[in-house]
């Protein structure tokens, strides 16, 4: 019981630790300089979701451990976030994708987990909320643009799209951690679908959806079992205190 | 030997350099590579509310929706506002600074039109 409040807060803050250090590669490469400004500012948010999962963590794990130890010091497998997240910045196009799908996934979420019957993730999700309603907003706009935009950027998209819809099943399919969460996955994947389809429809991307429900989903990013890509973000995140365990500067 | 670059005031700027609505591309703009295709905004901020919206700089948008948003990323992150206005920059027109001198010297030497000559009540505060 326990335990998997234990891991369904570390599959949350994994989620956003991941996605905030993958955003975080942008810094200073951003197309422009508000966007990259923009970003920089949905990684920062992403990672504060993360201090505030992890802190509770910590405090449900007890025996020294802290949020440090909880980002820095835990191996891939341990790793509980979802695989899309994970995945590769590629061009401007596949990171604003991922950031729209993960961002309506997890303003669905927080909606839900507001009140939920645990305080604490009810009170991180709440003040998380408002973040993610900006985040949903700002990457919607940019699906619109792109998906719209020149012949060019279309044909960026229709690519981004390729590249991560097998990724985005995984998110409600619930985990064993999960099960007892409360979480309605099945009416939250109804609405996120919906979403996507409104968006994509605006942005012109509407037919490839068609047929797209019954596509296969990679999954195992929730137990643990990641893609490839996890090793190397972990590698150049957690290199510091590897290197030098417990410096502070 | 003067004039190797042209310098463009407000509201001087021509329609090839500012983008805007007779731009193809401003309609549904994508990335075209580099934000100088995109027009030019002015970006004022009020900070708390009573107070009046200031300049405080300058940034590149496609359109106005995302001028508000680079300006709530590049100027309130820190908290600086709660509200802001764009205004694309051609549409700002300026005193030319060649003028200076015809324009505001004239006022240096006419210290009585400040209200310095009266000696105010004390009643009076926050003059």
């Amino acid at each position: 019981m326990k335990q998997a409040l234990i891991d369904y807060t570390l599959h949350l803050a994994d989620n956003s630790l991941i996605l905030g250090q993958r955003n975080s590669e942008w810094c200073g490469h951003g197309p422009v300089l508000e966007q990259d400004i923009a970003i920089t500012n949905i990684s920062l948010d992403l990672i504060g979701q993360a201090r505030n999962f992890y802190q509770y963590a910590a405090t449900l794990i007890g025996n020294g451990t802290t949020e440090d130890s909880l980002a820095y010091l835990r191996k891939e497998r341990e790793f509980k976030n979802c695989l899309l997240v994970e995945q590769p910045n590629g061009d401007w196009a596949q990171t604003i994708l991922r950031q729209f799908f993960f961002s309506q996934y997890q303003y669905l979420l927080f909606e839900q987990l507001q009140n939920n019957k645990d305080d604490q993730i009810a009170a991180i999700a709440e003040k998380s909320l408002k973040e993610v309603t900006y985040h949903l907003r700002w990457s919607s706009e940019w699906v619109i643009r792109l998906g719209d935009g020149t012949e060019e950027s279309h044909k960026r998209m229709l690519k981004a799209i390729d590249e991560l819809w097998r990724y985005t099943g995984e998110m409600f399919m619930p985990a064993d951690y999960e099960k007892d969460t409360g979480i309605d996955f099945e009416k939250m994947k109804v609405e996120w679908n919906q979403k996507v389809k409104t968006i994509f429809s605006e942005a012109s991307l509407i037919p490839l959806l068609e047929g797209r429900g019954a596509a296969f989903m990679q999954t195992g990013g929730k137990e643990g079992k990641h893609t490839e890509h996890l090793g190397y973000i972990l590698t150049e995140l957690q290199y510091m205190q590897r290197a030098y365990p417990g410096c502070e500067w | 030997m003067k004039n190797f670059i042209r310098k463009f005031y407000y509201g001087d700027i021509p329609d090839d350099k500012a983008g805007g609505d007779n731009n193809e591309t401003s309609k549904n703009p994508p990335l075209g590579g580099r934000g100088a295709d995109w027009p030019l905004w002015e970006v004022f901020i009020r900070s708390k509310q009573g107070l009046d919206h200031k300049h405080v700089g300058s940034l590149h948008a496609a359109d106005a929706q995302m001028a508000i948003e680079n300006a709530r990323d590049v100027y309130t992150r820190r908290m600086e506002g709660i509200s802001i206005w764009v205004v694309e920059s051609k549409y700002i027109h300026a005193s030319n600074p060649e003028e200076a001198g015809e324009l505001y010297e004239p006022a240096v030497d006419k210290i009585y039109r400040h209200p310095t000559f009266y000696d105010l009540p004390d009643e009076v505060n926050h003059m």
